[in-house]
């Protein structure tokens, strides 16, 4: 089994649907009204990769691709932990009435 | 079998993604996106790992599946509940239709402890006017549903 295409219907379905997730994380990544909205669809814009390239191990059968979903969570983890540091960070109120 | 197994696994775990997703898109607001972002895609991610575990079939795959789905049940709600709260202190708007804010007043805004705490440390008690959350930030903020506005409502509808 080479290609995605000539992988069996369930492994079609499942990326399609994944597809489909990313372009809705996307769209609140870029829509998104706050800045915690944003990380959020980062967050969930990675979890879906994650899922893409599970279902792709599964299609090429090569499983090494499962410890760049591991590191990818890794990064993730420590991604959303930095943001929200640094967003309550800078929502101290003097700081904002100031503004 | 292993093959109907791994399929069953793959469309219920991508659909999960997909419900995760669909969540992000439609939800109100900040809070009710996350907790349909955080579970779904938690659950779904679990099961697509677990597909990979039941097509490869070797201890090798099926010990860093194990990790990897342990480590992102784990670390999602470590996560969502950082950003919930500094969101929080940020001040995002909740959706017009909450029923409950518990912690509207109940925060000291500068130390970002809960004021029972603040009690315990001996320090001043948080005034009521200052308590509130208003003028942090937007004008969005004031239409906020006090904890009062909810009291008449029966406690079934949350």
């Amino acid at each position: 089994m080479t290609g995605l295409l000539a992988g069996n219907p369930a492994e079609i379905f499942a990326v399609a649907l994944l597809c489909a997730g990313v372009a809705m994380a996307g769209y609140r990544l870029v829509r998104g009204p706050s800045l915690p909205d944003r990380v959020v669809a980062l967050d969930l814009l990675t979890i879906q990769g994650l899922g893409l390239l599970t279902v792709y191990a599964i299609a090429a059968g090569r499983s090494a691709y499962l410890d760049v979903g591991i590191v990818l969570t890794l990064v993730t983890f420590l991604a959303t932990t930095a943001f929200a540091y640094y967003i309550e960070k800078g929502s101290h109120p003097e700081e904002r009435r100031d503004g | 079998m292993g093959d109907i197994i791994v399929a069953v696994l793959l469309v219920v775990g991508s659909s999960l993604m997909f419900v995760a997703a669909l969540g992000i898109l439609r939800m109100p607001d900040l809070f009710t996106r996350m907790q349909a972002t955080t579970k779904a895609a938690t659950l779904g991610v679990g099961l697509l790992l677990a597909a990979a575990a039941v097509e490869f079939g070797n201890l090798a795959v099926t010990t860093r599946v194990i990790a990897a789905a342990v480590f992102i049940a784990m670390t999602a709600p470590v996560a969502a509940h950082l950003l919930g709260r500094a969101a929080y202190f940020l001040g995002v708007p909740l959706w017009e239709g909450s029923v409950r804010d518990e912690l509207r007043g109940r925060y000291n805004e500068r130390a970002h402890a809960l004021a029972s705490l603040e009690e315990e440390l001996g320090e001043e008690r948080l005034a009521p006017g200052r308590a509130t959350r208003r003028g942090i930030v937007s004008d969005d903020f004031s239409e906020r549903p006090k904890p009062g506005d909810s009291a008449g409502a029966p406690e079934g509808t949350s």
